[in-house]
């Protein structure tokens, strides 16, 4: 490596979150915190008074980035990645040290930023690359070959608006993939569209890494971290916690999850929780109310989730996921809309009862969601916990049956003798 | 692509003092081009009327004031002809000021998705609400010259200082759209403040009446509005009245703190919008 094309030194990031509210005790009091309440407000906005919380969402990160170093960032959420990523794009400035970027930078934050319905296709390709920091000359340059690699000449001068969402993110990421930046700041953009569309942006990706380009990405995606980077990240808590190369990052990384699925008493505390809203706590329980990490097919549990506080919102929804020993999804349930239970702001201790289990000898993991149903999750507590099934004999027959061979689950059924 | 400012960039904390990046504002024109080109072109996409509307508004204002405040007001005697063309005329610069600051206002909020996504200089957006103005601005002036030639009033030497009186209103329009723009960010309250102090404002104005209704000692008090002298200023290059130089000079001075008040704030804060919004 030459030179560094990016230098972070000592970088920090505050943010201020908002005020828990204080309970009014008499009518007194409410009146009067009526009347100050506004002001009191006033202050806060302006990110003074008293009351209010901070926390760091980065904290003395130092690495550099060589020219034509390919860095994958990996990290559970609320470990930093978007924060960092926001800081290098501009968006926010740092609190505390600084950067510096030499050469020329486009960030990919999303495809299709400032994409407008009502204007066409040959309008926002326009518009989208001027964004993206293209000038125009550039733009008509490359104009032809933007659309053609989107496949969209019939549609070009259609309004967005009627784009099916693959020819939308076809164009957006077309407009993207003409940047030609000597630094390319990339967020999950690859997350999205088919596997068609995701290989191509792969392909692209290989592209940028194999003319000499400096890329620095976000990935939760592991064998693209594998794959495109030549140096990886893991960035937890707002802290870089290892530096290296992305086989042993991503086997690292991979190992903090396995310490939840490792966990088998049956009770776990967040051990790397999120700034905002998250959970904090899961216990499993048998019908006697036990805490337990161990359960027989064809009993029932009790999954109970106690929330770091108030929801943001609403008629939430709390949902799981059950993972095999291979790490393949199994079932997914959640309050609503599969059950129609809707949880308001205020709950903080959710319980789902499960089963009777029909799950197979071995060992599962769970991960749990907090969400308005459709809408951005606010907190994924990954592989928060494991259990095993101890014995799953439930035809009573004296033999157990294990995942290993005859699957995850067994079905209930009946033999019969055809006519 | 991406703005080559210069080899290295390096972001850190913000000072206490932000200037204005002007070099940088320079860099990123063509975008400023393509936010006005799309704020033109979607504003006319989905009306049936288009840019009819450009002209409806300020006539039909004009139609409604000179009803109520010409015939029924008795303020079509204080005014020297016709009373509809003089209300016309200040309505002209003043429809342009009033939506320029409420499109300018909304604007950041309207594109908070832009700006937790991508960096430009955050002030492009408001100016470019602004200049997007300036297209109903210019057909609406057509009306004007029409208006004009209907009641048979020719211009004179004096339309010559009107570009100047035009740059008054953008002026006035950036310096109060860019602080307004900056404080609904984090003080959302502020867009149901606003279309009441605009009420207010037409009225401190000579849109409706003329200088001479005000008192000649309240004078330079009142000019301290920076859209008085604006509006009295660009009435008298219109229709070739005597310019009231001493209104016009303390608004101008006004106008321009006003607009350096408006950016000093906006630049101030615009770092942490993305923060906020």
């Amino acid at each position: 490596m030459s030179s560094d094309a990016i230098v972070i030194e000592k970088l920090g990031k505050q943010y201020t979150i908002g005020t828990a509210t204080i309970g009014d005790a008499t009518l007194g009091e409410s009146i009067t915190s009526w009347v100050a309440g506004p002001w009191r407000r006033f202050r806060q906005l302006a990110g003074r008074g008293e009351g209010r919380t901070t926390f760091w969402a980065l904290k003395d990160v130092s690495f550099r980035v060589g020219v034509g170093e390919v860095i994958g960032i990996v990290g559970p959420n609320g470990a930093g990645k978007s924060t960092l990523l926001k800081v290098l794009s501009r968006i926010t400035p740092p609190t505390e040290g600084y950067v510096d970027l030499t050469g020329r930078v486009s960030s990919l934050l999303e495809v299709g930023t400032g994409f407008h319905p009502e204007l066409t296709g040959r309008e926002n390709v326009f518009l989208n690359g001027a964004i993206l920091g293209m000038f125009r000359a550039e733009i008509v340059r490359k104009f032809d070959a933007i659309v053609a690699f989107a496949e969209l000449e019939r549609f070009i001068d259609t309004p967005v608006k009627h784009y099916s969402s693959g020819m939308y993110v076809r164009l957006a990421f077309s407009v993207a993939a003409h940047l030609e930046p000597e630094i390319l700041i990339i967020d999950e953009v690859l997350s999205v569209g088919d596997l068609h569309f995701r290989n191509r942006c792969l392909g692209r990706m290989q592209d940028l890494r194999d003319e000499g380009r400096t890329v620095l990405f976000v990935s939760h995606d592991l064998t693209s971290v594998r794959q495109l980077c030549t140096r990886a990240l893991l960035l937890n808590s707002g802290h870089i916690v290892a530096d290296g190369t992305p086989g042993d990052i991503t086997r690292q990384y991979e190992r903090m999850y396995q310490e939840g699925v490792e966990n088998t008493t049956g009770a776990a505390d967040r051990r790397h929780p999120p700034s905002d809203y998250h959970i904090r706590r899961v216990e499993l329980r048998n019908a006697a109310g036990e805490v337990r990490g161990q359960f027989d097919a064809g009993e029932v549990m009790e999954i109970h989730l106690w929330a770091s506080g108030p929801a943001p919102e609403n008629s939430f929804t709390a949902e799981f996921k059950l993972f095999n020993e291979d790490d393949q999804i199994v079932s997914f349930g959640s309050a609503n809309p599969v059950r129609s239970t809707y949880y308001r702001a205020e709950h903080q201790h959710f319980v789902c009862r499960l089963g009777p289990l029909p799950l197979t000898e071995g060992r599962y993991a769970l991960s749990f969601t907090v969400r308005v149903w459709n809408k951005e999750r606010w907190d994924y507590w990954d592989r928060a916990i494991g259990f095993s099934i101890d014995r799953c004999d439930l035809f009573n027959t004296g033999h157990g049956v294990a995942n290993d061979h005859n699957g995850d689950f067994v079905i209930q059924q009946e033999w019969l003798v055809g006519d | 692509m991406a703005y080559p400012l210069r080899r290295t960039l390096r972001l850190e904390a913000p000072g206490s003092w932000q200037m204005l990046n002007l070099a940088e504002l320079w860099a990123y024109r063509e975008l400023l081009f393509f936010f006005v080109w799309r704020d033109v072109k979607v504003r006319y996409k989905q009306t049936v009327l288009g840019a009819a509307w450009a002209v409806i508004q300020p006539l039909m204002t004009t139609f409604v004031f000179t009803i109520l405040f010409g015939r029924f007001g008795g303020m079509s005697k204080q005014v020297e002809g016709p009373y509809a063309l003089h209300v016309f005329v200040g309505m002209l610069p003043w429809t342009f000021f009033s939506n320029a600051v409420a499109s300018a206002a909304n604007s950041l909020v309207g594109s908070s998705h832009l700006i937790s996504k991508v960096y430009f200089p955050r002030i492009l957006i408001p100016i470019a609400a602004i200049a997007a103005g300036l297209v109903d601005f210019a057909i609406s002036f057509v009306v004007l010259l029409l208006m004009m030639a209907w009641y048979g009033v020719a211009p004179t030497p004096a339309i010559l200082a009107l570009p100047l009186y035009l740059l008054g209103t953008i002026v006035c329009a950036g310096g109060a759209g860019v602080l307004f723009a900056a404080l609904i960010v984090t003080y959302r309250d502020v867009r149901y403040v606003m279309p009441f102090v605009m009420q207010l404002w037409l009225f401190a104005t000579p849109v409706l009446y003329t200088l001479d209704i005000i008192p000649a000692k309240w004078r330079a008090l009142y000019a301290l509005n920076p859209m008085a002298g604006t509006i009295a200023g660009f009435r008298a290059s219109v229709l070739g009245g005597p310019f009231p130089t001493g209104v016009i000079l303390i608004s101008s001075v006004a106008a321009l703190v006003m607009f350096a008040t408006g950016v000093r704030y906006f630049v101030q804060v615009e770092r942490r919008f993305a923060d906020v919004i």
